[in-house]
């Protein structure tokens, strides 16, 4: 673009700082603080209410196991939310991606390098996540139908595409355990921090930065809040939308990977449980339905929120007939709190 | 001869079946302001669209300083100098003043990533030299969309003018705006000129068009009706030419 023409101004000497003052800085971050607070009085209730547990390293351990498969994805859904979009056809992405995986890894077995087809397949199923991202863009955003019904279709069609691709048949991945890439993305370090929470944090910085940072996020943001006066200003809002669902995609055949690894092993209904969990991380995380705001933060804390709610019910002695109704409580709670954070920061 | 600044050759679009703009000709000197005026719907702001590269001709050939270009889009027209005040602003109203201000071209370093700090630097700059914003309610992290009818107006007009426009489209800038405002407005579009810019004007109100305009461009039903400069014409007489044409479609 025309940043050249930018130089020319003056260079201001003097930086602009606002005076640091606690209630504009409470009202710009309402809604990180709105959910850090709700993720604070869970875990104090949770210790209190049961201290063994929740004073011991091994449920924090659990917690960084299983959380991460679905809270990676939450990361690039919340900028695919915020551009005022939605997807709901990831899970179907996490098992294609494992499709083509095992397809490029039966197909390089004249390699005779085991971590070689490992790798190309990991690129196969990046590669397949990213086009299938693509091909959602390219649908939403040229014919010009809405994501929601878009991506309810190809949800449907690529779960379809796996179970005809594998016939239906669930199949181990032993042979990857021999390889770099399985320590690399599922193991442990030290015994205590799986990989799969460093791969969840390096994804959160990236979306972070991105998102942030980067001119692309603050197109994302410009289109999610108002695609009409983003198109008359030279933003590429078809370019951006299509891009945050690429990363969608490109994520989700990520997880796939990383949840197949996890027990080394492929079901075709990889990601089927990961729907609303994920999506209501996002929106626990303060992201607005209607576009244009939302934080990665959010986003993280909410995942640890729905990853903890399961355990924590039976940890705390409850049956676990309530875990859904807590889900729900706890879910509806945050929206109509962050509904308010946000009218009072207007 | 001069070399006009804009000049449109035969532009016509449509949209579907509708004919939105017919065979026009339009010509925009070096440091001329020429008011656009036209009833609701006579094609003013689809004209604007084509010259901010916004919307495509299906017909016709545009030149800049006496050079064609063809195929314009929101970036080229910008790289050309054009800048353009909105009738829709064309704010995002949930995102911060600076976001607001650098809207679409944000400064960034080779990799895309933002400086924001100069952003901010040259956000408040512009609103304490140019806007004329004092409160201390109102800083480059704002929200625009707390902000007044005017203070809005002024962002997208600060917007306009930080980026070095050669030419200035301001397309009905005094809707919603109150009475001070729109003389400071008046002001600045004649500040435009003195500034040796050129502009284009689009107005309901037509004592402001022809308060600051050289030349007065008549639209209607898609068509130039007819223009004046408006030194040969005076304010009444103009005034009986625009009702005669939203009665019958003709001048004469």
């Amino acid at each position: 673009m025309n940043t050249e023409t930018d130089t020319s101004t003056p260079a201001v000497t003097q930086h602009y700082q606002l005076p640091f003052n606690l209630r504009s800085f409470a009202r710009r971050n309402s809604a990180q603080l709105g959910i850090l607070g709700v993720f604070l009085t869970l875990w104090l209730i949770f210790i209190i209410a049961a201290p063994n547990t929740f004073l011991s390293g091994q449920i924090y351990s659990a917690f960084m196991t299983s959380t991460p498969f679905f809270a990676i994805m939450a990361i690039p859904l919340t900028i695919v939310v915020i551009a005022k979009e939605i997807d709901l056809s990831f899970p179907s992405i996490m098992a294609m991606g494992m499709v083509a995986f095992s397809f490029m890894y039966n197909g390089t077995a004249f390699l005779d390098n085991v971590t070689i087809r490992v790798f190309l397949a990991i690129i196969a199923a990046l590669l397949a996540g990213t086009i299938i991202g693509w091909i959602n863009g390219i649908i939403i955003v040229k014919v010009g139908i809405p994501s929601l019904v878009v991506t309810i279709g190809t949800q449907f069609f690529w779960r379809g595409a796996v179970l005809v691709l594998v016939s239906g048949a669930n199949f181990g991945l032993e042979y990857i355990k021999g390889t770099v890439f399985y320590p690399l993305l599922v193991g442990k370090i030290g015994g205590f921090v799986p990989m799969q929470m460093v791969w969840l944090v390096v994804i959160t910085i990236i979306g972070w930065m991105i998102l942030n940072r980067h001119r692309f996020g603050a197109h994302i943001y410009l289109t999610g809040d108002n695609i009409d006066s983003a198109e008359l200003m030279g933003v590429n809002t078809g370019r951006v939308r299509i891009q945050a669902f690429m990363f969608v995609g490109l994520v989700s055949a990520f997880a796939g990977v990383i949840a197949s690894f996890y027990v080394a092993y492929f079901w075709p209904s990889l990601g089927s449980g990961y729907l609303l969990n994920t999506l209501a991380a996002v929106f626990l995380g303060g992201t607005s339905v209607f576009g244009g705001t939302g934080t990665i933060l959010g986003t993280f804390l909410g995942t640890f929120i729905i990853g903890s709610i399961d355990a924590a019910t039976v940890a705390v002695g409850l049956t676990g007939f309530l875990t859904q109704m807590i889900y729900g409580f706890i879910i509806v709670l945050s929206v109509i709190m962050h509904t308010y954070l946000r009218k009072r920061g207007e | 001869m001069e070399e006009y600044r804009l000049e449109l050759r035969n532009v016509s679009k449509s949209f579907g079946e509708v004919q939105a703009l017919e065979n026009i000709n339009f010509q925009l000197g070096q440091n001329e302001i020429v008011g656009l005026l036209g009833d609701n719907g006579a094609g003013k702001s689809t004209l604007i669209k084509i010259i901010t590269g916004y919307h495509q001709p299906t017909s016709g050939e545009i030149y800049f300083n006496g050079r064609k270009v063809d195929n314009l889009t929101v970036p080229k027209a910008r790289e050309l100098g054009v800048e353009t005040v909105f009738q829709e602003r064309a704010l995002a109203e949930l995102q911060t003043l600076w976001r607001n201000i650098f809207l679409g071209r944000e400064l960034c370093n080779s990799w895309g990533f933002l400086d924001i700090q100069r952003m901010r630097d040259e956000t408040h700059r512009l609103m304490t030299q140019s806007m004329g914003f004092t409160s201390h309610a109102i800083s480059p992290d704002s929200k625009v969309g707390k902000f007044s009818g005017g203070e809005k107006q002024g962002v997208a007009i600060v917007r306009a003018l930080f980026f070095e426009a050669e030419i200035i489209v301001l397309d009905e800038p005094t809707m919603g705006l109150s009475l001070k405002e729109t003389a400071k407005l008046v002001n600045f579009v004649k500040g435009i000129k003195q500034a040796g810019k050129s502009a284009i004007f689009i107005d309901h109100n037509i004592f402001h068009v022809y308060n600051v305009a050289d030349r007065v461009v008549v639209i209607d039903r898609g068509q130039v009706a007819g223009e004046f400069t408006t030194k040969s014409i005076s304010i009444d007489e103009l005034m009986e030419k625009m009702v005669h044409v939203a009665e019958t479609g003709s001048l004469d």
